[in-house]
């Protein structure tokens, strides 16, 4: 059976740094694995979509409406944007950060008003205070392996594996901050 | 060994496996990190950004005449710019294996259309082949240059956004080394002047019946069998999009070399089915030439020729079966456009000319954003270099007059790629414009790559840096000004001075982007209470600037890089830096 994890949330957030910690996770335990990634223009701070898809064998690299297992959220709007994504019974980890969008900063749009209330509605809902546990760490741009740490939990790989991961994926300087911000996510 | 791989680092893998010697590309999203893999991994291939396109397939075309298998890397629009020796490469063929990489971008994630380069192919009457996953990138690179040097042919191979960025297993395999080969003076063969070339032209014709007939036989096309009567007709990543939504409810005819088609296996596919679709992103390519061989297909009646595929869509027209059910939303929601990073040297300079209302002529980069709301102040985007060339057809229409509203804006890479001409055809015509290059320091857009003005190589080995205030001059611009676009009234001024003249100028708009290394911006910037609520320092369209709900303005310190170009704006002096 494939697994679909969607990882959604603002250009410059670190998501693409989370999905490759997360296929190469996986990889090691055997499946075969298919990220998608976002490179270019759509990177330059708007909404920024990565897929990974594991299983025995995987296709098709892009997860449709209705087919995500788990979607791992760095910003509110974005979660709620991603929404229609998750499988019924699926579940939604998000960091419960706000970053205004364009046309809200211009004034043409509003931000929804409570969210999580409204998506906690539809499905399992697990609310992270992401940012806090990151500065904790030690740097707020650690949010996205916070919540991989969150979402870690969720999965039956162990710990050991995630941080074998962690240890070959992130630049040595920011290796520390990035363990301790995994562990403060994967025990919250 | 078994390794997750990007498509595009499998490409380049291939290259190595291959025994490639040299690699020379132009980035543009999604072929980028083909070379940029090149650079950073096989220190056993020459590699390079050349300034363009044209250029790049050029040094690749000079490398494989001298024996070296080559590679030259592009996006789809970049094609267009390689164009020129393209298809007469198809006349001349090669000496060691040659190819061009070229990343089609279904759904524009970065581009601004969504060309089909496979009509190259046929136009040029050179093979293509298109990988479906990573291990197919990387295998079909190396195939295309066995084919390339059999065939006497450059091979395309074509990828798109979703093979290009998606990242799947690889088996990685040791290089064969290929020593160069021989290079013989051969003018029938590398002249093409008329009367070589009406040879060359029936070699072509030759070569074209042989790759036809090989294309019925090569196992590069597959035929999936589980003994239904939907056969399926597809290629690159609408094979995999097929596979997962029908997976052995229907039959795959999977192309791997998708120019020329296989005229034989196609018929004899079809004449095994009942219904037979064509699955392919953007233009009927595959479908027309299945009609055009009197087999009946459904192609784009049932499907769109706008964007990318997905299973659900594929599920929906073969099978009749609905989208999986999920949650929808409620009510509408706000969108989120890509901006201009907090600290983007653009923001001043886009600032001060919708401050000024002036036409902007622009171009192809990061401040292709200048277009979007607040600032919205670019008028044009076209193509790589066309802001400078379509400003002066603009003056050229509209007078003396209109040209002083006129101002082009163009990268310092984009300058180099395709601006330099059209500021001579000013200069040579007796134009006046103002083209203002902004020079961050390096390509931004695509993901910092180095380029002829920043002094160093693809390897960051340091080089001789084009001058852009020489290069100006030397075209024969006498004016020419460098200016900081984050020091709004020095730069305001010189705009103004600038498109009052009756000469051509150029502004050189100078401050790195923001998410170089070497930019350090410290802390952020905080609005004090001597905030007079007047909010012009929103006018900035900076992401971390927004309202406070209250009538004020506040700043996100978690977008904010403290770069200050806002304190410099607010009338009042109520910004400040804090640490």
């Amino acid at each position: 059976m494939t697994k679909s994890i969607m990882i959604v949330g603002v250009g410059g957030q670190g998501t693409l740094l989370a999905s490759r910690i997360l296929g190469n996770t996986v990889i090691n335990e055997g499946y075969d694995v298919k990220v998608s990634e976002v490179h270019g223009m759509s990177q330059r701070g708007g909404s920024v979509v990565t897929y990974v898809k594991f299983g025995e064998k995987v296709y098709s690299p892009i997860i449709d409406m209705g087919e995500a297992d788990i979607i791992l959220a760095f910003e509110q709007l974005e979660a709620y944007r991603a929404l229609p994504y998750l499988k019924k019974g699926g579940k939604m980890i998000a960091n419960n950060q706000k970053i205004n969008p364009m046309p809200v900063i211009t004034g043409v749009a509003e931000y929804p008003e409570n969210i999580f209330e409204k998506i906690s509605k539809e499905a399992e809902l697990i609310e992270v205070d992401a940012l806090s546990l990151a500065e904790e760490a030690g740097n707020f741009k650690a949010v996205n392996v916070v919540l991989i740490g969150v979402m870690a939990k969720s999965t039956d790989i162990p710990y050991e594996k995630w941080v074998e991961t962690i240890k070959t994926t992130v630049p040595p300087k920011f290796l520390d901050v990035n363990l301790k911000a995994f562990d403060l996510g994967y025990n919250t | 060994m078994k390794k997750l791989l990007l498509g595009n680092a499998a490409v380049a893998r291939g290259a190595y496996e291959a025994g490639v010697r040299v690699v020379s590309s132009y980035p543009g999203t999604p072929s980028t990190e083909i070379t940029e893999e090149v650079a950073k991994n096989y220190p056993e291939i020459y590699c390079e950004w050349a300034p363009n396109e044209k250029v790049a397939g050029e040094v690749a075309i000079g490398a494989a005449i001298g024996g070296a298998r080559a590679m030259s890397c592009m996006k789809h629009v970049g094609l267009n710019v390689m164009a020129d020796p393209v298809f007469t490469m198809s006349y001349i063929g090669t000496n060691a294996g040659l190819v061009f990489c070229v990343a089609d971008d279904p759904g524009m994630h970065s581009s601004q259309n969504e060309q089909d380069s496979r009509h190259y192919a046929e136009a040029a009457k050179i093979m293509m082949l298109e990988p479906s996953d990573s291990e197919e990138c990387k295998e079909f690179t190396k195939k295309a240059f066995e084919l390339s040097e059999e065939y006497d042919t450059p091979v395309f191979l074509r990828l798109s956004t979703r093979i290009s960025h998606s990242q799947s297993m690889v088996e990685l395999k040791d290089r064969e080394e290929k020593e160069l080969l021989p290079y013989e003076k051969n003018i029938g063969k590398y002249v093409m002047m008329p009367g070589n070339a009406k040879k060359q032209h029936v070699v072509v014709e030759e070569r074209q019946r042989k790759l036809s007939e090989y294309a019925n036989t090569t196992e590069l096309n597959k035929v999936e069998e589980n003994g239904s009567k939907i056969g399926i007709i597809t290629a690159g990543i609408s094979y995999m999009y097929a596979r997962e939504a029908l997976g052995d409810k229907a039959d795959y005819l999977k192309l791997g070399m998708v120019y020329p088609l296989p005229e034989k296996l196609i018929k004899d596919f079809a004449a095994k089915h009942d219904k037979v679709y064509v699955i392919e992103e953007l233009d009927p390519f595959i479908e027309n030439f299945c009609k055009s061989a009197g087999v009946e297909v459904i192609g784009k009646g049932e499907f769109t020729l706008l964007g990318e595929y997905t299973p659900t869509m594929i599920k929906k027209v073969v099978l009749g079966e609905g989208a999986p059910e999920c949650s929808a939303i409620p009510e509408q929601i706000p969108v989120r456009p890509p901006v201009m990073c907090a600290g983007c040297p653009h923001r001043g300079t886009f600032y001060v000319l919708k401050k000024l209302g002036l036409v902007v002529s622009g171009d192809i980069g990061c401040y292709t954003l200048g277009a979007v709301a607040p600032l919205a102040s670019v008028d044009t985007t076209i193509c790589m270099g066309a802001s400078v060339s379509a400003a002066h057809g603009m003056a050229k229409a509209r007078g003396a007059e209109f040209n002083k509203k006129l101002v082009s804006v163009i990268g310092d890479s984009t300058f180099m790629h395709s601006g330099i001409t059209g500021l001579v055809d000013i200069v040579y015509n007796k134009g006046a414009n103002t083209v203002i290059i902004l020079d961050n320091s390096i390509t931004g857009m695509t993901g910092h790559q180095d380029n002829p003005t920043t002094g160093y190589t693809i390897r960051k080995e340091e080089t001789k840096q084009v001058n852009l205030i020489t290069l100006c001059k030397s075209i024969g611009v006498e004016r020419v000004v460098v200016a900081d676009p984050f020091d709004l009234q020095n730069f305001e001024a010189v705009v103004k001075a600038e498109v009052e003249a009756d000469e051509p100028s150029v502004i050189i708009a100078q401050r790195p982007c923001a998410l170089l290394k070497t930019v350090n911006y410290t802390g952020h910037c905080k609005i004090t209470d001597k905030c007079k609520k007047c909010k012009v320092c929103m006018r900035l369209g900076c992401p971390a600037i927004s309202e406070d709900g209250n009538g004020g303005v506040r700043i996100d310190t978690t977008q904010c890089n403290g770069c200050g170009l806002c304190i410099n704006v607010c009338p009042f002096g109520a910004i400040e830096k804090e640490d």
